[in-house]
C-alpha cells in the first residue's frame, strides 16, 4: 500500500509538467464545464422563459434532450460517435477537434451542465415575484434594464441552493472523463489499481480526494449563500 | 358521584423553564371546567399532559378509577408504562385542537370515522352511521362529507373536528383553545356547538380565552397563572368576586 | 436488417437496463426509509452512523463508488477463495449493479424521505396519537400517505438519476443498453464508419423514451397523492 502511494501520489494530485493529471485535471474539467455552462445558461434561460414560441421551444428541446439521456451516452456520442461520421473526418478543423479526448469531454460536460443550469435558472426567473416586475415597469424600466437590474440578480441568488447542488454533481460527473482516457483522479486510480492489484486502496484514495473537494465546495457555497441570500434570512427575535 | 378524572400534582419542565408547578384537578361526570389564564400560563401543556401528548416530570393521572402506570424515561420524563393502557385511555379522551389538526389527505367523513374504526374497532357501516349523526349535530350539511379540509372554512373544520371527537363517544372531551385560531365571525358557530354539548351533560375540559363563554357555560373555572392554580371555583365567584390580585389584573384587561 | 442485426441485443439491453433500474430503485427506496428513520431517531447510536453514511455516499462520485465497491469485493472474495484453495467466484455484474446502485441511491432517498417526514405538520401526528392510534397505525394511515406527497418530486428525480446511472454499470461488464450500442459499433466498424454514431443515437433515443414515460407516470402519481392539499408553493 505504501508503495502504491509513494509511486502514485504525485499523479493523483498534479502529475508532471507537460503531463498534468489527477486533482488538477479534475478541478480544471469541473471549472471549465461549469464556467462555460453558466455563461451559456444565462441567455438560454432567458430564452426558455420567453413568451416567443420560436425562442422557448428550441431551448426546451435542448434541455429535454440533454437531461433525458445519460451523460455517459452523451460523452460516447461526442467521443466515438461524432468522430465516426465521414463529414467530421473529412473536415480538418472538426477532425482535429474531435480527435482530442479533452475537447470531447469538455464539450459533452458543458452542454450537459448547461441544460440543467438553464432549467434551474429558468425556474428561478419564473419564480420572481410578480410585484417586483410590476414595480420595475411602473418606473419605466425597459425589458433589458428590468432583466439586468431586477430579474437576473434576484433569480440568480434564488437559484443558489439548487445551482450549488448542480456544481457538485458536475464535479462527480467529471469521473466519466476517465473512460475517455483523460488523466483525471479516477483514471490515475484505475492505473494504480491495475498496477498494484489493490483496488480498495487505489479507489479509496480517489474517493477521499473527491470527498475533500466536495466538502470544500459545500463550504464555499454556504459562504456564498450567507452573503448573497442574507436578505432572505429571518431575523431571530 | 365518582371522579371521572383526577390529576394530582402535575409538574412539567422544558429545560430550565417550569411550565407546570404542581397542578391538580378533579372532574366528575357532567362537569364543564374552563381553564383560563394568559399565554404561557400552562393551559395547553396541562391538557396535553392529560392525554400524554406531553410527558410530565411528576404527578399522577387517574382516569375512571384506574391509575395510569408511569415509568421514568432517559430524560427524566414520566411516560405511560403500558402502551395498551395508554391506547385505551386515549380512546376515552377526545381532543379538539386549536389548529383543528384534521387529517389533510382524508375528507371530512373519513376524518370522523378513522379512529372509531381503527381504535374502537367499529365496522365501517357503524362508524359512518355515527359519523353522519354527529356531523349533523354540529350543524354541517351532508355535502361536507366528501370535502377535504383544505376546502373548508375554519369554523367548518373545527366543527368536523368536534364531530370527530364525538364519534369516539369519549368519557371526557378536551378542548385546547378551540376558537383561538378562528376568524371572529366563525367563533360563534363553534361556541354554540360546545354550549349544546355542555347542556347535554358531556364532561368537558376547555382551555379558552373566551371569558363570556367560560362564565355562561362552565360549572367550574380554573385560573392558571405561571404554572400554578391561582384561583378556582364556580364562574359566579371567580368572575364576579376575584380574590387574587393576578386574577383581578387578568380580568381587567 | 433492423439495426444491422443488432436489434435483438438492443432489445435485451433495454430490458436489462429497466430491470436493473427497477431493482435498484426498490433497494434504494427500502434503504431510504430505514435511513430516514435512523437519521430522525433520537438514539445517537443510530442517527450518527446514518448521517455518516449519507454524507460519505453523497460526497463521492457514483462511478468511483461503483468501481471501489465492485473491485474491492471481487478482490476480497478472490483472496478468500485463494486462501481456501477454492475456484474463483466471479461476482456477476447485474447483482453487483443492483447492490451498488441501491446502496448509493439509498443515501439520496434517505435525504428525500427525511425531508418529506419533516414536512408533515406535527399537528397531524398529534391528532393521530391523541385519538389512540398505535405507532404503526399512525405511520401507515397518517404519516406515510402525507409524507409521500412531499417525497414524490424527490423520488421522481432519484428514479431518473438511477435510470441514467445504469449506463455506468456497462463499465463493470454488464450487458445493457450502452454496451449493446458499443458492441454494435465495433461489430460494424468495418462496414461503415458512421455506424457508431447511429447506434449511440439509438441508445440515447431509447433512454429518452424511458425518461419521458417516467415523467408521465410521476405526473399521474403526483396528481393522485395531492388530493386534499392546496396548490403547492414549490
Amino acid at each position: 500500500m505504501i508503495d502504491l502511494i509513494r509511486e502514485y501520489w504525485q499523479q493523483y494530485l498534479w502529475g508532471t509538467p507537460g503531463h498534468l493529471s489527477g486533482l488538477v485535471i479534475t478541478l480544471w474539467l469541473t471549472a471549465a464545464s461549469v464556467g462555460l455552462g453558466f455563461l451559456l445558461a444565462v441567455p438560454l434561460s432567458i430564452a426558455r422563459v420567453s413568451k416567443e414560441w420560436w425562442l422557448s421551444h428550441p431551448v426546451w428541446f435542448f434541455t429535454y434532450l440533454f437531461r433525458g439521456t445519460p451523460l455517459y451516452v452523451q460523452l460516447l456520442l461526442f467521443y466515438s460517435g461524432v468522430y465516426s461520421l465521414d463529414v467530421v473526418r473529412a473536415t480538418p478543423a472538426l477532425n482535429s477537434f474531435f480527435r482530442d479526448a479533452f475537447n470531447c469531454t469538455i464539450l459533452a460536460f458543458t452542454l450537459n451542465t448547461c441544460a440543467y443550469t438553464t432549467e434551474i435558472f429558468a425556474g428561478a426567473i419564473k419564480a420572481t415575484a410578480h410585484g417586483e416586475i410590476e414595480a420595475g415597469r411602473s418606473f419605466g424600466m425597459s425589458n433589458l434594464t428590468l432583466y439586468r437590474r431586477i430579474i437576473l440578480p434576484s433569480a440568480l441568488r434564488r437559484a443558489l441552493p439548487a445551482y450549488s447542488n448542480e456544481v457538485i454533481l458536475m464535479l462527480h460527473a467529471t469521473t466519466l472523463a476517465s473512460t475517455a482516457t483523460v488523466p483525471d483522479i479516477l483514471k490515475i486510480a484505475r492505473n494504480a489499481s491495475s498496477d498494484y492489484y489493490l483496488p480498495f486502496v487505489a479507489y479509496g484514495i480517489a474517493a477521499m480526494l473527491y470527498l475533500t473537494i466536495s466538502f470544500a465546495l459545500i463550504g464555499l457555497f454556504r459562504k456564498a449563500e450567507r452573503r448573497w441570500l442574507a436578505y432572505l434570512r429571518r431575523e431571530t427575535k | 358521584m365518582t371522579d371521572k378524572l383526577v390529576v394530582e400534582d402535575l409538574h412539567k419542565r422544558y429545560g430550565t423553564n417550569e411550565v407546570l408547578k404542581g397542578v391538580s384537578l378533579r372532574a366528575r361526570s357532567g362537569d364543564v371546567i374552563s381553564i383560563i389564564g394568559s399565554s404561557g400560563s400552562g393551559k395547553t401543556t396541562l391538557l396535553r399532559c392529560i392525554n400524554f401528548l406531553e410527558r410530565p416530570n411528576a404527578g399522577r393521572i387517574i382516569l375512571d378509577g384506574a391509575v395510569i402506570e408511569l415509568k421514568k424515561d432517559k430524560k427524566g420524563d414520566l411516560s405511560p408504562a403500558d402502551p395498551k393502557q395508554l391506547q385505551k385511555m386515549r380512546s376515552k379522551l377526545a381532543m379538539v385542537f386549536q389548529h383543528f389538526n384534521l387529517w389533510l389527505h382524508l375528507n371530512a367523513l373519513e376524518n370522523v370515522i378513522e379512529a372509531p374504526i381503527h381504535v374502537l374497532g367499529l365496522s365501517r357501516g357503524e362508524a359512518i352511521e355515527r359519523a353522519r349523526r354527529n356531523l349533523a349535530k354540529v350543524g354541517l350539511s351532508p355535502e361536507i362529507e366528501t370535502m377535504y379540509p383544505v376546502h373548508l372554512s375554519g369554523g367548518q373544520q373545527q366543527r368536523v373536528a368536534i364531530a370527530r371527537a364525538l364519534t369516539m363517544d369519549p368519557e371526557i372531551m378536551l378542548f385546547d383553545e378551540p376558537t383561538s385560531a378562528l376568524d371572529p365571525e366563525l367563533v360563534g358557530e363553534v361556541l354554540r356547538v360546545m354550549q349544546q354539548l355542555a347542556m347535554e351533560g358531556r364532561t368537558m375540559l376547555i382551555a379558552t380565552h373566551e371569558m363570556r363563554f367560560a362564565r355562561n357555560v362552565s360549572k367550574q373555572v380554573i385560573f392558571l397563572d405561571q404554572g400554578r392554580i391561582e384561583e378556582e371555583g364556580p364562574p359566579g365567584e371567580v368572575f364576579e368576586h376575584p380574590r387574587s390580585d393576578r386574577l383581578k389584573q387578568f380580568l381587567s384587561k | 436488417m433492423f439495426l444491422e442485426g443488432y436489434g435483438r441485443q438492443f432489445w435485451e439491453g433495454t430490458t436489462e437496463t429497466i430491470e436493473l433500474a427497477l431493482l435498484s430503485l426498490c433497494l434504494a427506496f427500502t434503504i431510504g426509509l430505514i435511513g430516514a428513520a435512523a437519521k430522525l431517531s433520537s438514539n445517537r447510536w443510530v442517527s450518527i452512523p446514518a448521517a455518516v453514511y449519507t454524507t460519505l455516499i453523497r460526497g463521492v462520485p457514483d462511478l468511483v463508488l461503483m468501481l471501489l465497491l465492485f473491485y474491492s469485493f471481487q478482490d476480497g472474495l478472490n483472496r478468500i477463495t485463494d486462501a481456501l484453495n477454492q475456484a474463483q467466484i466471479n461476482i456477476d455484474p447485474f447483482s453487483a449493479g443492483v447492490c451498488v446502485l441501491g446502496f448509493i441511491y439509498g443515501a439520496y432517498f434517505t435525504e428525500t424521505f427525511r425531508g418529506a417526514v419533516l414536512a408533515v405538520p406535527k399537528g397531524q401526528l398529534d391528532a393521530a396519537n391523541a385519538f389512540g392510534l398505535t405507532s404503526w397505525q399512525v405511520f401507515r394511515r397518517i404519516l406515510f400517505p402525507q409524507m409521500m406527497r412531499f417525497a414524490l418530486p424527490g423520488i421522481s428525480n432519484n428514479w431518473q438519476v438511477i435510470l441514467k446511472a445504469t449506463a455506468l454499470v456497462s463499465i463493470i461488464g454488464l450487458h445493457e443498453l450502452v454496451s449493446a450500442a458499443q458492441d454494435a459499433s465495433t461489430g460494424t466498424s468495418s462496414k461503415g464508419a458512421y455506424h457508431a454514431f447511429i447506434f449511440l443515437a439509438v441508445a440515447a433515443l431509447i433512454y429518452l423514451v424511458l425518461t419521458t414515460v417516467s415523467n408521465v407516470v410521476f405526473a399521474i402519481l403526483e396528481k393522485r397523492y395531492s388530493i386534499g392539499t392546496p396548490p403547492s408553493e414549490l
